[in-house]
């Protein structure tokens, strides 16, 4: 009980309070380093979504780290300077606690995470507003196509998106069935979601954007893509043995291309589509069909544009 | 336990079965003495520990390469569900009722549970649904493979269309591992509440019982949820009804609803005793009284309450509508409010203290320093817009390891070492413990903190097979875990060679301050029996030279003696 008894009450710790605003100083800068950094942590922004998500993603990383390397920090400095010598038996200083400082450490996190909730249900309402949402009980008599034309702006669709056990289809309103997603950059692009059989989730890293389809429902979606590009859509949501299979791509083009691939692609005949669940399950089937069970992959889809998986893509 | 120097009265105590064989035999009886069902408890549960580590070896070595080439998928969909339910059920729970059966009554004084039989049986389902669970290896079509939380329609597509298949053995044995913990959880609140040593206010319970008995009140509300959800499930896979199936009219995300409901307050039933044995931990190993006590054992009961509002994060993306979402959002982020000012408790303890980098204190350090980490995810995560990016991707996979080992796993091994003389009479080797220490939180981060990026980036959870952008973070990752499985070895080798031939462990080789550190190691039969002392002050009293009972003296000469 040397060296850490507090000074008496006469004056300030001056070098206790240099030494803690130094070392909040330096947290606060490192930390903001990190925010910076975390940007390049996520795949390009290709949405309008994209910044929002971004910016509250960067916000959330500079708070946390900064949270994270004052606690380690402090842990670290109690290791090295607090520690008992070889044969010291004796306890340390009996503070038992500190109602100040107790309602402090209280009210402080809770005002830091009451604005991130307000940034986040910020965030969160903007992005519905670029991406309304809309979830139909197809038993329930509302109509899919009602809400959807209520969105204005210049936009494309509705897109049916229909995801199976594996595979995606895409059919535009002109009737070209797709395995592949095309979108004209810069339009707000509507989809009809649905799903044949099990849950699915359709997830753009590269737009932010995710949403599980759920069978007996048709969700209306939309999203602005902002960058041209060729991006990966994966199933997020496990549905089942070629589940991590279940990935096709996103072709965001200009809207010349996208019309003159519309037009290509709609005299193009039909031909069974991307279903690279279906190639493993004949290989199966062909080794005497070994493994756990599983459900037998859905046909593949026919349709005028089966897609390119191994061309290369942006993220 | 040969010689005899116990104090007469507490020899006398009657054996709780008369008869029951006083040597390792007992721990493959029906015995209802509470600390060798904890020892059953801990055993077992360690045995799954690497029963579930095992197949996690397998999944990592499937993963180091983007291909699916070393399991089919259907295998590997099949292996991590397995994983996820053994470490869930067969590993965590069982062993914090280990835990629980070792230091509630003895930390409280009193002889053993309210319900010793019930106690009993409560563990002997562990074993009973363990042979469920592992049995549908061998049914046709192969162990159930819709991973741990079993969302339907993929729960009950039932390929084959077998009435006896893994799913059904697995809804069969989440559900008798609910009874258990049901049957559990009344006996550790009643115990908590009505046995007691004189003496012993609420406000003079070690922090661990105030932990324990705010993580048993959380199982009591929320297992009926499960429980319920699960039969239905079961109606539905087997009977044909339709309460999820969405072609009868049922709606799948109903389920969802039932287990989250559950299994969000579930991570706390697991977390808060670990916040107990870190608060019990650096108080003896810093030597100070832990600050703000009361602040943390409320924070308890805190985090029970808002653990049960806050189970609509897991299902952001899954229709949710907007208002729903802003509640849930609000409501998750108040749950750090709480957590924090444990955290922060702990902090304040450390500040100044004495502190002894024993094994135990070191896996409490590095699980506190992975509590942060996990935190700050499980916030980012809270915020749905984030969420809506890194759901059902790797990054909830790393936040939830970080969590669920990084913090509950360090916890668990802490608290093994520091009760390991009270309960087994011996000490540990530190040397081994250190290494185990080491490999473990090199293996850990190695394994965990890689895969933040790789969800980020877009790899999803859940996959057999990945785009090769994912690659570097997956052969990190799969190095990290077979660092982990190595780490098991010193362990193991520590357990056993200090159990069979450690040296003697005096009564209280932390000089800590505590009920059950007055009493010999091991502790006899029945604890304190009748000859329970009186509780004077407040835990913790490092430093402040207060008794923790009437008669001190006695108790520990007693204790040493014995
Ligand atoms: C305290 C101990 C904690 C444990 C044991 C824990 C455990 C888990 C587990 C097991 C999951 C994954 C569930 C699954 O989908 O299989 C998860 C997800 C999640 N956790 Fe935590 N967690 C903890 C703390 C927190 C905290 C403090 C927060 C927020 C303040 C949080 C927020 C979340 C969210 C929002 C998810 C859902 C992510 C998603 O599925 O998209 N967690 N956690
Ligand atoms: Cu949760």
């Amino acid at each position: 009980m040397t060296s850490t008894t507090p000074k008496g009450k006469s004056g300030w710790p001056i070098r206790l309070i240099a030494v803690i605003l130094l070392a909040t100083a330096s947290d606060a800068l490192l930390s903001y380093q990190v925010s910076q950094w975390a940007y390049g942590w996520l795949p390009v922004p290709a949405s309008t979504a994209a910044p929002y998500v971004d910016d509250l993603f960067s916000l959330e990383v500079g708070i946390g780290a900064f949270i994270f390397f004052g606690c380690t920090g402090f842990i670290l400095w109690s290791v090295l300077f607090n520690r008992a010598e070889k044969y010291d038996e004796s306890d340390g200083l009996p503070i038992e606690g500190n109602n100040k400082l107790e309602v402090t450490w209280t009210v402080i996190p809770f005002i830091i995470v009451m604005i991130l909730a307000y940034q986040a249900i910020h965030v969160s309402e903007t992005l519905s507003a670029l991406g309304p949402k809309v979830k139909y009980d197809v038993e329930g008599g509302l109509s899919p196509d009602t809400a959807i034309v209520t969105g204005v702006r210049d936009d494309i669709g509705p897109i049916d998106v229909i995801a199976r056990q594996w595979s995606w289809e895409f059919i535009y309103p002109n009737g070209v069935h797709s395995s592949e997603l095309h979108l004209p950059l810069d339009q707000r692009a509507n989809f009809r979601m649905s799903s044949e059989d099990v849950i699915h989730g359709f997830f753009v890293p590269a737009f932010r954007l995710k949403q599980d389809i759920v069978p007996g429902s048709v969700i209306s979606y939309s999203i602005t893509p902002t960058r041209e590009g060729r991006y990966r859509l994966r199933d997020s949501q496990f549905s089942g043995a070629y589940f991590s299979q279940n990935q096709t791509d996103v072709v965001v083009e200009s809207e010349d291309m996208f019309n003159a691939w519309l037009k290509q692609s709609a005299a193009n005949p039909l031909v069974p589509g991307l279903s690279p669940g279906t190639a493993l399950y004949n290989e199966r089937l062909a080794k005497g069909n070994k493994g756990w069970a599983t459900v037998p992959p859905a046909p593949p889809p026919m349709v005028n544009d089966p897609g390119n998986p191994d061309a290369p893509h942006d993220a | 336990m040969t010689t005899t120097k116990y104090d007469p009265r507490v020899l006398k105590a009657p054996h709780p079965v008369p008869g029951a064989p006083d040597n390792w035999k007992r721990f493959f009886t029906f015995n209802t003495d509470a600390k060798v069902i904890g020892i059953q408890y801990m055993g077992l549960s360690l045995f799954f520990l690497l029963v579930g580590g095992l197949l996690a070896m397998v999944m990592r070595g499937e993963l180091i390469t983007p291909p699916s080439d070393l399991v089919d998928p259907t295998v590997y969909n099949g292996l991590y569900t397995m994983h996820g339910t053994v470490m869930l059920f067969l590993f965590l729970f069982p062993i914090l009722n280990g835990f629980n059966n070792l230091l509630i009554p003895t930390m409280i004084g009193a002889p053993d549970m309210a319900f010793p039989k019930v106690n009993a049986a409560a563990f002997w389902l562990v074993p009973v649904f363990s042979v469920v669970l592992l049995s549908s290896f061998f049914v046709p079509g192969g162990p159930a493979s819709a991973g741990w939380w079993s969302y339907p329609p993929v729960s009950i597509q039932n390929p084959l269309g077998h009435f006896l298949n893994g799913e059904f053995l697995w809804i069969l044995a989440v559900a008798l591992s609910g009874i258990s913990s049901i049957l559990g959880a009344l006996n550790f609140v009643t115990t908590i509440i009505r046995m007691r040593a004189p003496g012993m206010g609420f406000f003079r319970m070690p922090v661990f019982v105030w932990t324990a008995w705010a993580a048993q009140t959380l199982q009591l509300v929320g297992l009926p949820a499960l429980t319920g959800g699960a039969i239905m499930l079961l109606f539905d896979l087997s009977f044909g009804t339709s309460f999820f199936r969405p072609e009868g009219g049922g709606d799948p995300v109903l389920y969802q609803h039932f287990f989250w409901f559950y299994s969000h307050p579930a991570v706390y039933v697991m977390v808060l005793p670990v916040f107990g044995i870190f608060s019990e931990l650096i108080t003896v190993y810093s030597r100070k009284p832990l600050f703000g006590y009361k602040f943390v054992a409320i924070a308890s009961f805190i985090i029970t309450f808002l653990g049960l509002i806050v189970w609509v994060h897991h299902m952001f993306y899954s229709g949710t509508p907007q208002w729903m979402r802003n509640i849930f959002i609000v409501t998750t982020m108040l749950i750090a409010v709480p957590t924090g000012v444990k955290v922060f408790a702990w902090l304040g303890t450390l500040w100044g203290g004495k502190i002894r980098l024993t094994t135990p204190m070191l896996f409490v350090l590095g699980g506190v320093v992975n509590f942060i980490l996990g935190g700050v995810t499980g916030i980012m995560l809270g915020t749905a817009p984030i969420d809506i990016h890194v759901g059902n991707t790797y990054f909830v996979v790393a936040h939830f390891h970080y969590i669920i080992f990084n913090t509950i796993g360090f916890g668990i091994f802490a608290g093994i070492y520091h009760w390991f003389p009270k309960f087994t009479g011996r000490m540990y080797y530190e040397g081994l413990g250190k290494i185990h220490f080491v490999l473990t939180f090199i293996g850990a981060t190695l394994n965990w903190l890689p895969m933040h990026w790789a969800g980020l980036y877009g790899m999803p959870r859940r996959v057999a097979s990945y785009d090769p952008e994912f690659a570097i973070w997956n052969v990190i990752a799969s190095i990290g875990a077979f660092m982990l499985g190595v780490a098991s070895i010193p362990f193991i080798l520590n357990i056993v060679s200090s159990w069979a031939r450690g040296a003697k462990a005096s009564a209280n080789p932390w000089n800590a301050i505590g009920l059950e550190w007055l009493l010999p190691s091991p502790p006899p039969a029945e604890n304190f029996e009748d000859d329970v002392p009186t509780v004077i002050s407040e835990p913790y009293g490092y430093g402040l030279g207060k008794p923790l009972v009437k008669d001190e003296e006695y108790y520990i000469r007693r204790s040493m003696e014995a």
